[in-house]
């Protein structure tokens, strides 16, 4: 006799929402959710709602006025006749110009370091604990304090190079000077410069970019050079020659683009109160980048031991047994696998590098925070809309550098087949 | 980071208190219900606000605040100081932390109507000058061509400078720096060839200094800066009440009411016009919703302008600033007020 599972009756009751397990979950989440929302737009209501009741709504239109206020460092031209968007984007470069030179610095020597704290070397690996801990224990803030006091205090006043028997003088063959504000250095000068190109609101040097150009140029040149050495050593066994090629691939461009900009170093001078000629680097940018690589650094230094920690001894031992050296089994055998590891949380290293950069503010380096979330904002007296702009351009610049990062996360993470 | 998570905050509060001030209470009614006065003041500036040895705020503008909280109270000790930032001032202000900002403030247009302040008046007439070592060897701001300049931000002094050295074409470079006591540092330690900001906060910085004698003010006044207190935009009884204690104090000096003979006055003084000022005849005191003895007890507070002039930041303090615009229209000056009537 067949059994006739009797199909459950179909029918639904509102009960089961609550009490059927089936259903309570989501009923949970969509509740959770409804709440969230009504909390964010009463907060949201009530925030338009009191701008309008003081009299103000959200308005960006101040970012097209014009600013008034000048910037110490600017990488794009700029005048106080510029608009405070203008004023913006001055302080955008400055933080990407920090953040790129604080992440480049911060991951040689962290990776430096952190190799060297698993050295066998008892003082060096001591050394480098001693540094990690220093440097990762003690705030940020303090460090960048601490580095710009002691460039301030320890070196002399500009005035202090001049007259017949100077209180100071410079160092390098008299083009280098540290003062206690910047430190003055030769910089190139073109005698036949290519000016600027308009585009929209940013402005392209044409120098900068033949540079940028020749030095890529030169560089893929290279690495065709050498693939096709490869390819014929596997074809033939036979590795060609390609140093003098490589040589001339890497510098000719650049040495080329250089003649022909008629391009000279110019060395500093001093002049009335400061220096001129040349180029002057602020205290205020080798404080922030110093602290925040040192900083960083340490952060990167313990990723990185982590992650030849984390490659089988196994591994050393098979490359030692074939009989390679220590330092080419480091870079050939452990480092490429250890990138692995190290990857993903270095990403998030460069993004705690790029949002520390705003303690700029504190040794008056005019990054994103200083012009839009400082002067702007105090001088216009629109506090939500600059902090609501600095908040999604640091998003946005955040999403980017993981975002690049993950591209090349990909290529090195380990290809499953 | 940790600055703008602050600043973000503050703007979040700002609004959300905005609301409650916004509706209804009138800042005199919750500063009388607090029974004390929130009075935001510099973050440190002898002969303006400063606190003493013994931590009790001085000054120029302290006195004010104390003013104001004699006519109120008639306590003047019931006053609570707010140290402010050039740059956190106005929020402090709208956001209903601070009753009344009195901080080497410029009444300027945007501030007095786009950033939604009301100054009530002027209590010291201004202007921006720069402060330079003696040995530097300059006599004039137009020697000041290539010049490092250390220079407060979020100030009206930020903006001066730049059009000044435009307009005489000349560059400098500027070290932006957060408070006085900052720039202070940086000028002493010559990682700035000069400071400037308003020339009486000039005089009040050297006098700080342990070698005054080796810096000076140069001559160019290269801006007006009317100093004032500012209230919220749109209380305008809180206003009045301010503006009118500042008023009294003018007035005071103007018909020789001081400390010394005031309670004397009180009783004798045939003027009818200080009769009305101290309360012994009329009420004018109900008409701004305070005693009748409100200007009487906001004169006793610290005396009249010319005294706390005198006694905070005048010829015979460190400080040693003349009267000049600040001098009673009778002397030259501008101090004229209103008639009490
Ligand atoms: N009057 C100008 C400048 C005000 C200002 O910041 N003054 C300085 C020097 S006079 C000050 O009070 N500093 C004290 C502090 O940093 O707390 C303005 O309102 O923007």
């Amino acid at each position: 006799m067949a059994v006739v599972t009797e199909e459950p009756k179909a029918g639904f009751r509102l009960g089961m929402l609550i009490y059927d397990t089936r259903y309570r979950s989501i009923t949970i989440q969509i509740v959770v959710l409804m709440l969230v929302m009504l909390g964010a737009a009463w907060l949201i209501d009530n925030l338009l709602s009191n701008l309008a009741a003081l009299g103000r709504g959200i308005d960006f239109g101040f970012l097209w006025n014009r600013a008034g206020y000048d910037i110490n460092q600017t990488l794009v031209e700029y005048t106080n006749d510029s608009t405070h968007a203008r004023a913006t984007l001055v302080g955008l470069l400055n933080t990407l110009l920090i953040a790129f030179l604080g992440c480049i610095a911060a991951t040689v020597v962290g990776v430096i370091a952190g190799v060297l704290r698993l050295s066998n070397n008892w003082v060096i690996a001591r050394l480098m604990t001693v540094y990690v801990e220093i440097f990762r224990n003690i705030p940020l803030l303090l460090w960048i304090l601490m580095i710009y006091t002691i460039f301030t205090e320890a070196f002399p006043a500009p005035n202090a190079f001049r007259g017949e028997t100077p209180a100071a003088s410079m160092v390098m063959f008299d083009t280098v000077a540290f003062t206690n504000r910047y430190t003055a250095i030769p910089w190139l000068m073109f005698d036949r410069s290519l000016g600027w190109l308009p585009l929209g609101p940013l402005w392209l040097n044409l120098d900068l970019t033949a540079i940028v150009a020749a030095l890529v140029g030169g560089f893929l040149l290279n690495r065709y050079i050498l693939r096709r050495a490869t390819r014929i050593q596997e074809a033939t066994g036979l590795r060609p020659t390609t140093w003098w090629q490589c040589m001339l691939a890497l510098f000719g461009p650049i040495i080329l683009v250089l003649l022909a900009l008629g391009t000279h170093l110019d060395s500093p001078s001093l002049q009335g109160f400061n220096f001129t000629g040349g180029l002057q680097v602020s205290n205020s940018l080798v404080a922030l980048w110093l602290a925040l690589t040192l900083y960083t650094a340490a952060f990167i230094a313990e990723i990185v031991r982590a992650g030849i920690n984390a490659i089988s001894r196994g591994q050393s031992e098979a490359a030692f047994a074939l009989g390679l050296r220590p330092g080419r089994t480091m870079n050939l055998i452990i480092l490429p696998q250890a990138l692995r590891v190290i990857i993903p949380p270095l990403i998030s290293q460069y993004l705690n590098l790029t949002k520390n950069s705003s303690l700029a503010i504190a040794v008056g380096y005019m990054d994103l925070r200083g012009t839009l979330g400082g002067i702007t904002l105090n001088q216009t007296g629109r506090g939500l809309e600059a902090m609501m702009l600095l908040m999604l351009i640091y998003l946005i610049v955040s999403l980017l550098i993981s975002s690049a990062m993950n591209v090349y996360n990909n290529r090195v993470k380990l290809k499953e087949r | 980071m940790k600055q703008s998570v602050f600043l973000g905050t503050l703007a979040a509060t700002t609004l959300l208190a905005g609301a409650a001030l916004a509706q209804g209470t009138s800042t005199l009614q919750t500063v009388k219900d607090r029974g004390e006065l929130n009075c935001g003041v510099n973050t440190g500036l002898v002969g303006f606000a400063a606190p003493d040895a013994s931590g009790n705020w001085q000054g120029f503008d302290v006195a004010l605040c104390k003013a104001v909280a004699g006519a109120i109270f008639g306590d003047a000790s019931k006053v609570v100081y707010i140290p402010t930032t050039s740059s956190d001032r106005f929020e402090q202000l709208t956001s209903g932390r601070i009753d009344l900002l009195i901080r080497n403030t410029t009444w300027t247009f945007s501030r007095d109507t786009d950033l939604k302040m009301d100054f009530v008046g002027v209590n010291y007439y201004d202007g921006q000058g720069f402060m330079v070592r003696n040995d530097l060897g300059v006599s004039s701001a137009k020697e000041l061509n290539g010049a490092t300049i250390c220079i407060q931000t979020g100030t009206t002094t930020e903006l001066n400078l730049a059009d000044y050295f435009k307009a005489n074409n000349m560059t400098y470079t500027a070290v932006p720096i957060e408070t006085n006591a900052e720039g202070e540092q940086q000028y002493l330690a010559g990682a700035c060839d000069a400071y400037t900001t308003d020339a009486s906060g000039l005089a009040a910085t050297r006098a700080a200094f342990a070698d005054p004698e080796n810096h000076v003010i140069l001559p160019e006044i290269i801006s007006k800066e009317p100093l004032g207190p500012a209230v919220r935009h749109g209380d305008s009884e809180w206003g009045d009440v301010v503006r009118w204690t500042m008023n009294a104090l003018v007035a005071a000096e103007e018909f020789g009411i001081t400390s010394a003979n005031i309670d004397e006055l009180a009783t004798s003084s045939q003027n009818p016009e200080v009769q009305r000022l101290l309360g012994t005849s009329d009420n004018l005191g109900a008409m701004i919703g305070l005693e009748a003895n409100w200007a009487l007890n906001a004169i006793k507070a610290g005396g009249n302008y010319g005294e706390i002039f005198a006694a905070t930041i005048g010829e015979s303090t460190p400080i040693g600033l003349a009267r000049g615009l600040n001098a009673q229209w009778t002397q030259g000056g501008l101090l004229y007020t209103p008639p009490f009537r």
